[in-house]
């Protein structure tokens, strides 16, 4: 028993006292240090996995930075919520206000134009609408035959001319015949061409000038096809498409595969382009709206 | 834009780096965390960047800087070397030994520019003499195989499908009918298919087996991004792949695919696709490569050429010389000499980091020169130092010293006039360089 008033009685009072939250701080330093090399593991795997997965270096610096300063603790959580909330801000769908509209359907070489038209034009049909597709690839071998099988599949109709004619005359046409048929819908589908080809970049502007001439309002969408698997490559290619048509929409193709397309979510924070469409497969129904949650359990899966 | 700043910012980190005698692991890792940026934005893949960033810092920590190098070229040279090894060194060639009809295969995922590929390779090894005929298998993409039979029109080159058989029938048939005809080449065709479908893989096990290629070329975007890796090692791993076909090399991908695909297989790239139209089929160049992808024009071959150092004089007096102003048909002369042994001048000029977009490109051709040099070879040490001299009765002696006509000589001399217009702008370009840092050139 400690005597009262014995003088060291509250030297010791202070000690121990002093001691427990020594221990504390200790115990709690230590906690936190653990805590806080888990994390450090955690955002390093985090940040390998945006990068693995395309989002690129700046993007993937800014969204690591900023999920470290959200509320939420987890890392895993805080980072999915940053990205979240940027892709939900361009989860879009297809505006077609009707009576009469036009898709223009364009991007680089090869990554899923025509594929993509089919499936939309069988879509459009599927909502009782009469579609016109119109061959404005006028360049690639025998991608007039590829259209007209696909609208032969989604029972649209066919506007082509001649291989190597003029795609704006194309296009054209299709809105006329469109006009005169009573449909609601035509698609255009546009030869692939590098954004560095300021020539072919000219053409595209030119159809889309013909277009809204011919029918004012049009295009009311611009779907740029971009393939999952392109890397940083596809920030260019928006911005050039973007600049030259007024790009109203991405369509995210090829997803099925194993690629992450992180590369969007570049898109989203720096051009706010509505992403519309993704592309599941080569099959007539393999397409779906895009899905910003969808997208992001793809890109980070929560582990369960 | 990407490029301009990693010029800047390794420029940045080079000039702290200027002056020391020895690399230390300090300044290695700064600089390299940098070439780490380059290297995942041209979209080399994130385990590939690594791997060679270690073994370049293996290799730089503790170099002694070579006397004709700044610091940062001697980590830079290390990169360059490093890059173009796992690049395949030197350029590699199609292999079409063996007994004809020589089988070849295209694969790879959808979109990638098989089809385009098959057709150009048609028209290139025409021009080498061969007689390929082109096999379509595609029998999923609606018209495939019809456009085939288009580019097969526009090579001149036969064209072989057989509708409603298996894809794996198809390859074995053509090679028979090849066999037939007398054509010694067969180039295969075959759909777009994701690595991971099982199905479509299979397929193409199948009908390696059954016409056993020469060649089994991967055929890669190079716009592809991460992804590159796992597209090539499962097509490796199922095929055995013999080579690598880089296409839409022609937009400003940087092309880090390119070297994530042959870290991962250790095929070379043996050809690139550089257009829409069937010639746009050129070899390979890993230097090049290295250099578009690091972003930073021809740097590693400046830091090459600058090591061999024969000419390193000769370059600061041109320079020097450039600088002044006092750039006179001699050193016109001089320089067409050196467009031999170091390409030309334009290309040098753009070997210089930051100055290369600024110039516009010069055509320089072979014949040209030849004739160049003898015009000035014709006239007096005067004229060459002061041309406005050079009046109609002097133009046509030397049209006629050597052999040539009065319209070459005045072709000439607006082609030196034009070189010390594009020179004069030079001194100006230098100061907004230095302003924007990355001035590596000694
Ligand atoms: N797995 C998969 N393949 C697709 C998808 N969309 C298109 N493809 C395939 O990708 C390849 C190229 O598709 P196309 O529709 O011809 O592409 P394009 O953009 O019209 O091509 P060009 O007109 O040549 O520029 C074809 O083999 C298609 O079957 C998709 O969502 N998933
Ligand atoms: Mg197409």
């Amino acid at each position: 028993m400690v005597k009262e008033g014995w003088p060291t009685s509250s030297w010791w009072k202070r000690w121990r006292e002093s001691l427990a939250r020594t221990r504390d701080n200790l115990v709690g330093q230590a906690a936190r240090w653990f805590a806080g090399a888990r994390d450090e593991g955690a955002w390093q795997e985090l940040e390998d996995a945006l990068l693995t997965a395309d989002v690129g270096v700046d993007m993937t610096a800014r969204l690591v930075r900023a999920a470290r300063q959200a509320r939420n603790r987890d890392p895993r959580q805080a980072l999915r919520e940053e990205i979240l909330g940027l892709l939900t801000a361009v989860e879009g769908r297809l505006e077609l206000p009707g009576p009469l509209d036009v898709i223009m359907v364009v991007g680089v070489n090869g990554t899923g134009k025509t594929t993509t038209i089919g499936k939309l034009a069988h879509r459009l049909r599927g909502q009782g609408k009469r579609v016109v597709v119109a061959a404005a690839d006028t360049f690639r071998a025998a991608g007039i035959d590829q259209l007209a099988i696909w609208a032969g599949r989604a029972g649209a109709d066919l506007v082509r001319h001649r291989e190597g004619s003029d795609p704006a005359a194309v296009a054209f046409d299709a809105v006329q015949a469109a006009r005169a048929r009573g449909c609601q819908a035509v698609i255009v589908d546009t030869a692939g061409r590098l954004h560095t080809r300021v020539n072919l970049m000219e053409e595209l502007k030119k159809i889309h000038r013909v277009i809204a001439r011919e029918l004012p309002g049009a295009p009311q969408e611009v779907l740029l096809c971009l393939d999952a698997h392109t890397g940083q490559n596809a920030l260019q290619q928006a911005r050039v498409f973007l600049e030259a048509v007024g790009v109203t929409g991405i369509v995210l193709t090829k997803l099925d595969g194993t690629a992450r397309a992180g590369v969007v979510v570049a898109i989203a924070d720096q051009f706010r382009i509505p992403i519309k469409l993704a592309g599941l497969g080569e099959g007539i129904e393999d397409l779906a709206d895009f899905s910003a949650r969808d997208f992001v359990d793809a890109l980070l899966p929560t582990p369960d | 834009m990407a490029f301009e700043n990693l010029t800047a910012r390794l420029g940045e980190v080079f000039r702290r780096l200027r002056g020391k005698g020895k690399l230390t692991e300090a300044d290695v890792n700064e600089a390299l965390r940098e070439v780490r940026v380059a290297l995942l934005e041209a979209d080399v893949n994130l385990k590939v960047a690594r791997d060679l960033i270690a073994r370049v810092r293996e290799r730089a920590v503790g170099e002694e800087v070579m006397a004709s190098l700044t610091p940062a070229q001697t980590v830079l040279k290390i990169v360059y070397e490093e890059m173009t090894r796992v690049l395949g060194g030197k350029t590699s060639r199609l292999d079409l030994g063996g007994n004809p009809p020589v089988p070849l295969m295209l694969v790879g995922l959808h979109g990638s520019g098989k089809t385009t590929t098959a057709g150009k390779l048609a028209v290139f090894l025409s021009k080498q003499g061969k007689f390929p005929l082109l096999v379509a298998t595609d029998v999923y993409r609606p018209a495939a195989p019809r456009q085939l039979e288009v580019v097969a029109g526009q090579a001149r080159v036969p064209f072989f499908f057989l509708p409603g058989a298996p894809p794996v029938a198809i390859a074995r048939r053509g090679l028979e009918q090849a066999r037939q005809q007398g054509r010694d080449v067969v180039l295969i065709d075959t759909a777009g298919r994701l690595q991971v479908d099982e199905e479509l893989m299979a397929e193409l096990v199948e009908m390696k087996a059954a016409v056993a290629p020469r060649e089994c070329l991967l055929v890669v975007d190079a716009m592809t991004g991460q992804e590159a890796v796992n597209v090539a090692r499962s097509f490796h791993e199922r095929l055995g792949l013999t080579g690598v076909i880089l296409t839409k090399l022609d937009g400003d991908a940087r092309g880090g695919a390119a070297l994530s695909v042959q870290a991962v297989t250790g095929c070379p790239v043996k050809l690139v696709g550089v257009g829409e139209k069937l010639d746009a089929l050129e070899p390979f160049h890993p230097d090049r490569m290295a250099s578009r992808i690091l972003g930073m024009g021809d740097l590693a071959s400046l830091v090459e050429k600058v090591e061999a150092a024969v000419e390193a004089e000769r370059i600061r007096e041109l320079e020097r010389r450039i600088r002044t102003q006092e750039f006179t048909l001699d050193d016109y002369l001089e320089q067409l000499k050196q467009v031999r042994r170091m390409g030309p001048l334009d290309q040098l000029l753009g070997l210089i980091p930051g100055l290369g977009r600024a110039v516009p490109q010069v055509q320089v051709d072979e014949k040209d020169l030849v004739r160049t040099e003898a015009i000035i070879c014709s006239m007096t040490r005067e004229e060459r130092r002061d041309p406005s001299i050079i009046g109609a009765s002097r133009k046509r002696r030397i049209a006629a010293g050597s052999g040539t006509t009065v319209q070459d000589v005045n072709r000439v001399l607006k082609g030196y006039e034009q070189a010390r217009r594009l020179l004069r702008q030079l001194p100006d370009m230098e100061k907004s360089m230095k302003r924007g840092g990355g001035r590596l050139w000694r």
